[in-house]
């Protein structure tokens, strides 16, 4: 008796499976994210921005006639978690492609097993170069550091018409450095000067010294490649050096404290960022309706709409070669040129990282408000 | 020759704060014969009861500035007498070792509690001061600037006045000159050396204050650099002279300012420090200090 019941389940079972296989079998997106701890909230807007995308694709019938599903695994802001959730997700969900994570450091630990397996991994907000060098399957959706110091170097040429920049960079920050080399080449090579370079080190809170160096020089434009604190002193002490230049800075100064901490000084200053919400473009005013609509009247972080464009880019590639197979998928991603996201246009690099527009904001009436895009 | 002035008045308001916290140094040192190493986070406390206190003031008025910076000196001069009452008295006789290891426990005693109580964050200080800037030929002064030199020189006449005129000040020298002696002639040293860290501590208290209201970003660990630059400051003049740590404290400030505006300013503190060098291989004891040989 026992075992006829036994066979009956084990047919009934091989039945529901057949049924499950001919209704296409799902495709696996696996997704590792700090939904908890200190970087939650990075973790949690990627994945409103991740699951809208997979929701829409779904919607529409999915990828290759198969709908995706979401696998998320959750490595609670905590170093060390990654590799084991990533293990998790390749070896018993059997996920087709990674996306994740936002801080570095967690990348960083999950790439080398992506590689291995040979599951295209798509970083979403991990800036450092080093995340792609892991391997050819280790991809990112953002832009990496030291491509914002081009942005500004265009931004200062053609919007502001600056020919002479002075550059104040931070010695102990490798992010400030980069930013500052790459600003200073593409500023020349677009036939500015670099007038005067100071250096200050994070932590310092007089930059008068420098500020009166830079003035004797006479600069356009002044351009601080730091972080948000720093960044506030020097504008209020430049002001009260009677230096009434425009300033410009990169991402590191995206910080409430920036207004808070310089008040009226960084009026008229600009930086470069990912994404705004503000920005006027029909795509992006689209994201942000559809965002809001489902996640309650929030509105996207930079974060959300990198985790919408990853989905959507990895699974363009894969209508591309009409295939989840991991290596085929990999090389359709990497010739990825000009895909049409909210962040811009994206084209892979062949270093695997993403060339695209970033967004200028300037400070006004003590509010970051959308200035431009710009595509160096 | 507007940018050799410019940084000139840069390096002396930069200095002027160095000096107020170096007094306090000095005098404890010169009464006691030991650093007290928590006195650069009775500083920050100082800023962040301006802080606080700013809050309740309306913004940019004289007298709201002046209440602030009353009240944090007060706040300030009592919590350095409750410091020296708890840590320090029961020490008192001991080594001066054990003293010193106290201080540097009530130093990082202050620093975590302050993150704890404060937050880790920096917070924006207020503009409690009326502020504008006005400009001489190239040279662009700012209200602050002025501020804080005017405000150190008179506390430091002041200071001065009580060290050398006044009945206590009397009795701190006698002290600083031989403790036991003091006694037997009636002083009370107790209440002499709670005084002393009292005003060090008002004066710790104004230079918060003063350097919150030029480097507006405040947070628990603000005191350890400029602090360290004070002993730094103290040692140079001569620690335990009064015009000493006022001098060392310009010297120090101007020359790192001065640095900072050459291409050499990620040299700052190496060659500030080179200087303090090459000043003490030369004058053991600092510019205005006595060399005394200590008897056994």
């Amino acid at each position: 008796m026992i075992s006829l019941l036994r066979s009956a389940f084990t047919f009934s079972l091989v039945l529901t499976f057949g049924a499950f296989a001919i209704a296409a079998e799902p495709i696996k997106l696996g997704h590792y994210a700090s939904l908890t701890g200190k970087e939650a909230a990075f973790g949690v807007a990627t994945r409103k921005g991740i699951l809208l995308a997979i929701e829409e694709i779904n919607a529409k019938g999915g990828v290759l006639g198969r709908p995706l599903e979401y696998l998320v695994e959750d490595i609670q802001s905590k170093p060390g978690e990654s590799a084991t959730a990533v293990k998790k997700l390749i070896s018993r969900d059997k996920v087709v492609a990674m996306f994740g994570a936002n801080a570095s450091l967690n990348s960083l630990e999950a790439a080398p097993i992506c590689q291995k397996a040979k599951i295209p991994m798509m970083a979403i907000s991990s800036t450092n170069p080093a995340v792609t060098e892991v391997g050819n399957y280790i991809f990112r959706i953002c832009f990496i550091d030291p491509f914002q110091g081009a942005v500004l170097g265009k931004f200062a040429r053609d919007s502001l018409h600056a020919k002479r920049v002075a550059l104040m960079t931070a010695v102990n920050s490798p992010y400030s450095i980069g930013l500052s080399d790459v600003l200073r080449r593409d500023f020349t090579a677009r036939g500015g000067e670099i007038v005067a370079e100071q250096k200050y080190a994070e932590g310092d809170k007089d930059f008068r010294a420098q500020l009166t160096a830079i003035r004797a020089a006479k600069p356009d434009v002044i351009a601080a490649t730091g972080f948000y604190t720093e960044a506030a002193l020097i504008c209020i002490q430049a002001r009260s050096l009677g230096l009434n230049v425009p300033f410009i800075g990169g991402d590191g100064w995206e910080a409430p404290q920036l207004i808070e901490l310089g008040g009226k000084a960084v009026e008229g200053t600009y930086y470069s960022t990912y994404f705004s919400a503000e920005n006027d473009a029909p795509e992006v005013r689209s994201f942000v309706e559809r965002y809001r609509a489902r996640w309650g009247g929030e509105v996207p972080e930079a974060v959300s709409a990198l985790g919408y464009d990853a989905v959507y880019l990895v699974t363009q590639a894969m209508t591309k070669v009409g295939t989840t197979d991991g290596p085929k998928l990999r090389d359709a991603i990497a010739a990825t040129k000009n895909f049409p996201g909210v962040t811009g246009r994206t084209t892979i690099d062949e270093k695997r990282n993403s060339q695209k527009a970033a967004v200028m904001l300037a400070v006004k009436n003590g509010h970051s408000a959308f200035f431009e895009a710009v595509t160096p | 020759m507007s940018e050799f002035l410019q940084q000139l008045l840069n390096g002396l308001s930069l200095g002027a704060i160095y000096a107020l916290i170096a007094l306090g140094y000095t005098m404890v040192y010169g009464v006691l014969r030991f650093i007290n190493f928590a006195h650069s986070d009775v500083f920050m406390v100082g800023a962040f009861i301006g802080y606080y206190v700013g809050k309740l003031v309306p913004e940019g008025t004289l007298w709201g500035g002046m209440i602030v910076l009353i009240a944090s000196m007060v706040g300030c001069a009592i919590l350095g007498m409750t410091i020296e009452r708890l840590a320090y008295r029961p020490l008192r006789g001991a080594a001066t070792l054990n003293v010193l290891i106290t201080a540097i426990g009530v130093s990082l005693l202050l620093e975590y509690s302050g993150q704890v109580f404060f937050g880790a964050a920096p917070r924006t200080f207020p503009q409690i001061f009326p502020s504008a800037n006005f400009s001489v030929g190239g040279l662009v002064i700012s209200t602050n600037q002025l501020a804080v030199i005017l405000v150190a020189v008179l506390l430091m006449i002041g200071l001065q006045f009580i060290v050398y005129r006044t009945k206590i000040g009397t009795a701190m020298r006698a002290v600083s000159l031989n403790p036991k002696a003091a006694q037997l002639v009636g002083v009370n040293n107790d209440v002499v050396i709670s005084f002393t860290f009292g005003l060090g501590s008002a004066l710790a208290a104004a230079g918060g204050i003063l350097y919150a209201l030029n480097y507006p970003s405040i947070d628990p660990l603000m005191g350890v650099m400029p602090g360290l630059k004070a002993f730094v400051a103290a040692v140079l003049g001569g620690i335990g002279n009064i015009p000493g740590a006022a001098l060392g404290g310009l010297i120090l400030g101007t020359v790192e300012t001065f640095v900072n505006g050459s291409q050499w300013s990620t040299y700052k503190d190496a060659i500030a420090f080179a200087i303090l060098i090459i000043i003490l291989l030369f004058r053991p004891a600092g510019l205005l200090g006595k060399f005394t040989v200590e008897k056994v």
